[in-house]
């Protein structure tokens, strides 16, 4: 039996073959915001108080990342035996955001200026399926 | 307006440790070390100025009233501040705008603080809303991540090491041995430092801050009150810089999941942190060749070398070698954390903006004992709050 995807978060990211995270953008201005909620244009020069929801770009720069060695505390489900695993800081190429996210695959290959494109990814898994996320995954 | 700069009229702690009390208890012994060294009594004090923290289950609400009452009510206006990190600057401001406003004569400012085991954790419960739990549910961001972040920009944009990074530790634990209000009084060594277990890549154990237990407490009064108390070349608050950043902040800070946008305005030409220490200077009316001495935010070790450059002690790029020509060591040019900084104490947020008040105020009134740095007149720190709450005090003779 193939356990359900559930998304570990609703509106964030989409769940299909090449996933994109989902952002908002500004029609007045041009800024953009991720994780997809404001309350209006994060620019104090800007008005607008609706944002649009945008697809954002599926490929980045690392701009620094760390191996974490320990499981964090809670709400972070820790499989147990615990694995370390990779958060990256990620340079989007167009909307010039940072955008953190854990890493997929191989770590090793993990530096700062490392090409990433975008994957989701098991998260946690319990009885209720397969919770997975967006992760970043090194392309060169 | 030199003349209305307030006065630092005592200072007092209650040793940083994990001794598991509640923090009320730590904050009267704070207070009343303070109070004590300015000469005031309690029931004098005019306003209480509380810096708090917020964790569900843990002491830390209403921290202003709380130790106003374990003190003995005595009818004082009062007020709390949150600033995470920063929260004893905020406290520290709300009091020094009273007493510059003529509304306020003499003031206690107080940060105490008792903290859970391990990793700082957000609060509990399904959180959805709240990024910092969030973080730690979708990322596993947890703290040392973002400071592992920046560790890691170091190495890659100027070559720094981990070996750089255990020599602050090694520089910090040293400068700690003496001070009596420290938690951690032992020297380390390099291969200690890079022989501990890693806990965010490239940080070890032993480059990353614990949490602790401790209060802080400050008497702030105005130039008449000190004149009235006999008091003679006083120290004095010169700067305080409680900033939010400009748009666009383009440096990932806990506890976002991203940075702001720079693809509708520029990013500002003076970042987050080097406006913290900027704001102060242009308030204190002094520059960076000023300062005799720093007291910085070292939460990791290679977070105490970016604060060099916050401060512009030095240009970016240089902090290495600034560490490593002793410039920041005691007897250096510009001793930074000779208290031992976060290294030696361990945070205890709502008190640790206001330890390095009183740590610098030991240091200008000649009365740091085996840490002195001889000669101190001007003295500043910098201290950064999750959330955007920047944080740095000048104080000077």
């Amino acid at each position: 039996m193939t356990a359900t995807r559930v998304p570990a978060i609703d509106g964030w990211f989409t769940l299909d073959d090449s996933p994109v995270l989902i952002g908002l953008g500004c029609e007045s201005c041009g800024a953009y915001v991720f994780p997809p909620r404001s309350i209006g244009c994060p620019n104090p020069v800007c008005d607008a108080t609706e944002l649009h929801r945008v697809q954002l770009s599926r490929t980045g720069t690392v701009w620094s990342y760390s191996v974490n060695h320990y499981p964090p505390p809670e709400p972070y489900m820790a499989p147990d035996p615990f694995v370390p695993y990779a958060v990256a800081a990620v340079e989007l190429d167009e909307e010039k955001i940072i955008v953190l996210g854990q890493v997929a695959g191989d770590v090793e290959a993990l530096d700062v200026g490392a090409r990433v494109e975008l994957v989701v990814d098991t998260l946690f898994v319990d009885d209720e399926g397969e919770h997975v996320v967006w992760k970043w995954k090194v392309t060169s | 307006m030199t003349s209305s700069e307030p006065v630092v009229l005592g200072v007092g702690m209650h040793p940083w440790g994990k001794w598991g009390a509640n923090f009320a208890e730590y904050g009267v012994v704070a207070a009343r070390a303070a109070l004590e060294d300015a000469g005031v009594a309690w029931r004098d004090i005019q306003f209480v100025a509380g810096a708090e923290t917020v964790r569900n289950g843990y002491p830390g609400y209403v921290a202003g009233a709380t130790i106003a009452q374990a003190l003995g009510w005595q009818g004082a206006q009062v007020s709390t501040s949150y600033g995470a990190c920063a929260a004893g600057s905020m406290a520290l401001d709300a009091a020094r705008a009273r007493i510059m406003a003529g509304i306020c004569d003499v003031a206690l400012v107080i940060g105490a603080d008792t903290t859970p085991k391990g990793f700082l954790a957000p609060n509990k419960g399904e959180r959805g809303d709240d990024p910092d739990w969030l973080r730690f549910r979708l990322l596993g961001a947890t703290n040392p991540t973002y400071f592992a972040f920046y560790a890691r920009r170091r190495m890659a944009l100027y070559g720094a090491t981990e070996r750089d990074f255990a020599a602050v530790k090694v520089k910090n634990a040293r400068h700690g041995l003496a001070n009596e209000n420290a938690r951690y009084r032992k020297e380390v060594s390099v291969d200690e430092v890079l022989e501990s277990a890693v806990v965010s890549d490239p940080l070890h154990l032993l480059d990353i801050c614990a949490t602790s237990d401790g209060a802080a407490a400050v008497v702030l009064c105005s130039e008449e009150y000190a004149k009235r108390q006999g008091a003679t070349d006083p120290v004095r608050v010169a700067a305080v810089a409680t900033v939010t950043p400009d748009y666009p902040n383009a440096v990932i800070e806990m506890p976002n999941f991203a940075t702001d946008s720079w693809a509708a305005a520029p990013v500002p030409d003076v970042g987050f942190r080097d406006s913290i220490a900027r704001t102060a200077y242009e308030q204190a009316g002094i520059g960076p060749e000023d300062v005799d001495l720093a007291e910085v935010y070292d939460l990791s070790t290679a977070l105490e070398l970016d604060w060099y450059e916050n401060l512009a002690l030095c240009e970016p790029g240089d902090a290495e070698g600034l560490l490593r020509d002793g410039a920041t060591t005691l007897g250096g040019r510009v001793p930074v954390n000779a208290s031992g900084g976060l290294a030696c104490f361990g945070e205890a947020v709502p008190a640790q903006a206001l330890a390095q008040v009183c740590e610098l105020t030991w240091q200008l009134r000649g009365q740091a004992g085996d840490r002195q740095v001889e000669g101190a007149r001007v003295g500043v720190t910098a201290n950064q709050g999750l959330f955007g709450h920047g944080s740095s005090v000048i104080l000077k003779r």
